[in-house]
């Protein structure tokens, strides 16, 4: 068996801490105890709400950060300390989309030559060959020549986008990170790019990391599906599975607030209490404030996310395991 | 049926020619350049020529001294030629070397951050907080003054504030945008901020540019006129603009002629520079 894409072991990340004149700074714990394995060809999605450590995650899988604790290992081997040579070499297997390709993309280049840029920086061909290469990944993600030698603000938010995945897959890589990279854009367009990536996945058996929190979009490109709650994983197993049949309360409170063409409205899960709030973090489960089935033991001790024999895995005293239920 | 007037064109193709009053900022910026380059051949009389029958003789009076004679009956127009080649030289050498020294430090202190960023940002405010003249004066009143020296001394003036643009601008653009992409892409560090971030800030640098050319001109006007710039019998504008002083009310034109040098230049560069700034952004029709 190969060695999985990318390995995520007990992977924990903080920040902030320390002391300022003011007084202790709150330390911020985005991502805390993550274990993930991505193998090689498979998409898995990561949802959750806006500061739940989705986009922590991504960076952390990327090598972009170091974690506090665990272990991140890409293609078998530990991931190198960033800007490292080690770790620069490996950006051409590992690479990047982003949430705001107008920020991504430098505005004063026009976009093919930031296309080629990637061969250029990783010394792969001669100019003119880069620039062949920088055209073809253009006209894989329907930019044409012309278009290529436009400024990124001469460009749509949906053709900016292109941009950046072009300028992501041109050096061929095994990994692909998409943090969020449809939400800044319109609907039409962001069917367009969806479909454009599971394509291009498809076309290249790429592995991939698709960050978001549009449960619909995850549900029609991932394999399996990561639910973080504040800095952990409350639920994790194959896409389908996860999204039909939901086990965690936090889950079922998603998936019952995604609007579903065709469908007859079923119940919805109203969560009530605050938001959460990263710095400060409930004891026990972190969702038992909000969670409609809390019991006493929720408020004084974590659950660990167990697998049910199912491989689908919940973070939920409230949950029985499904040998349970059938017993 | 109404006539629609007809729809003015979507998007105005890129100006080919400049505006007539940046195009006179040019020919005005080219014209002192050619001088300070010429001054040896142009000027008609050798500049430190004194005439003692010929002291302050009026301008457009004496056509072997078109623009007058000083308190020596040195003529003005020779001594003007000579000083743009000085002055010029002082404002771009030190406008220049203000401009590399406070871009390289702002880049240190952005990418290294930690206790370089803190040496940086304290010395910018330690140059902020004090007065430039006092520091000047200190130094050459110490070392003397050859004109190296006085050039170096002028490239100190400002640099904190390319420092503080520099630094600033480079962490935003590392923070979220583009840099911060092409780093993960996998470039080194000089890649980053050679090919991304100093094309991106350029224009915000050279707007700074612009704005202390004028300065460093005017200041060593000021050390001139304090008698610590450029010595006699060497001569500057500022330092022509001091001497000239004495006599404004009986030969005003001593003084005249190299302040309208100033004023003209320090315009010009700064039109100049306004246009170049939109000229180099993409962004902007």
């Amino acid at each position: 068996m190969t060695a999985p894409a990318l390995d995520l072991r007990a992977v924990a990340r903080a920040y902030g801490g320390g002391r300022t004149l003011f007084g202790a700074r709150p330390v911020v714990r985005a991502v805390d105890g993550v274990t993930l394995a991505l193998p090689q060809g498979r998409t898995l999605g990561i949802v959750g709400e806006s500061g739940s450590g989705k986009s922590t995650l991504g960076r952390l899988a990327l090598g972009l950060e170091t974690p506090d604790a665990g272990h991140v290992t890409a293609f078998g081997a530990p991931m190198p300390a960033p800007g490292t040579p080690a770790w620069r070499a490996l950006r051409r297997r590992m690479q990047m989309v982003f949430q705001d390709p107008l920020g991504a993309l430098d505005r004063r280049i026009p976009v093919a030559d930031q296309v080629a840029e990637p061969l250029a920086i990783h010394g792969i061909g001669a100019p003119a060959e880069r620039r062949a290469r920088a055209l073809d990944a253009l006209a894989a993600v329907g930019l044409s020549a012309a278009q290529g030698g436009r400024y990124p603000h001469e460009l749509s938010g949906g053709q900016r986008q292109r941009v950046v995945i072009a300028r992501a897959l041109i050096t061929d890589p095994d990994v692909l990170v998409c943090d969020e990279p449809v939400s800044a854009l319109d609907v039409s367009i962001q069917a367009q790019v969806v479909n454009l990536l599971i394509d291009l996945k498809a076309a290249r058996g790429l592995a991939m990391v698709f960050i978001s929190h549009d449960l619909r979009v995850v549900r029609q490109i991932a394999d399996r599906v990561a639910v973080m709650y504040l800095g952990r994983i409350v639920e994790e197993g194959a896409a389908e599975a996860v999204l039909r049949d939901p086990r965690h309360p936090y889950t079922r409170a998603l998936v019952s607030a995604a609007p579903a063409p065709g469908r007859h409205r079923r119940e919805r899960v109203i969560l009530s209490g605050e938001p959460p709030n990263p710095a400060a973090r409930p004891a026990g489960c972190a969702f038992h404030p909000r969670c409609p089935v809390a019991v006493a033991r929720c408020r004084s001790e974590a659950p660990a996310l167990e697998p049910a024999p199912d491989g689908h895995a919940t973070a939920c005293h409230r949950v029985t395991p499904a040998a349970e239920r059938a017993a | 049926m109404t006539v629609l007037p007809a729809s003015r064109p979507v998007a105005a193709p890129r100006r080919a020619t400049a505006p007539w009053f940046v195009r006179l900022a040019f020919g005005w910026v080219a014209l002192v350049l050619l001088v300070a380059l010429t001054a040896d051949l142009i000027a008609p009389h050798p500049y430190t020529a004194m005439s003692l029958a010929n002291r302050l003789v009026p301008p457009f009076q004496n056509l072997a001294h078109p623009l007058g004679t000083d308190e020596l009956g040195r003529d003005v127009l020779s001594r003007l030629v000579v000083s743009v080649r000085i002055s010029l030289l002082i404002a771009f050498g030190a406008t220049v070397i203000s401009a590399v020294i406070g871009t390289v430090l702002g880049f240190l202190a952005a990418h290294f951050r930690g206790w370089v960023e803190q040496a940086v940002l304290t010395l910018a405010d330690f140059q902020a907080a004090m007065p430039f003249l006092i520091l000047a004066l200190s130094v050459l009143a110490f070392f003397g003054n050859a004109l190296w020296l006085l050039v170096g001394l002028m490239g100190l003036y400002g640099w904190e504030r390319y420092a503080r643009v520099a630094r600033g601008l480079a962490i935003s653009a590392t923070a979220q945008g583009y840099a911060a992409a092409v780093a993960q892409l996998g470039a080194t560090p000089s890649r980053v901020y050679l090919r991304h971030i100093l094309p991106n800030i350029a224009s915000t640098l050279i707007v700074s540019m612009t704005l202390v050319f004028p300065e460093v001109i005017l200041v060593e006007s000021g050390l001139s006129f304090l008698g610590l710039g450029v010595q006699p019998p060497m001569t500057s504008l500022g330092n022509m603009v001091g001497y000239g002083r004495d006599y404004i009310t009986r030969a005003p034109w001593i003084m005249l002629s190299p302040a309208l040098v100033i004023v003209f230049t320090t315009l010009a560069v700064s039109v100049v520079g306004d246009w170049l700034r939109d000229r180099l952004d993409p962004t902007l029709g």
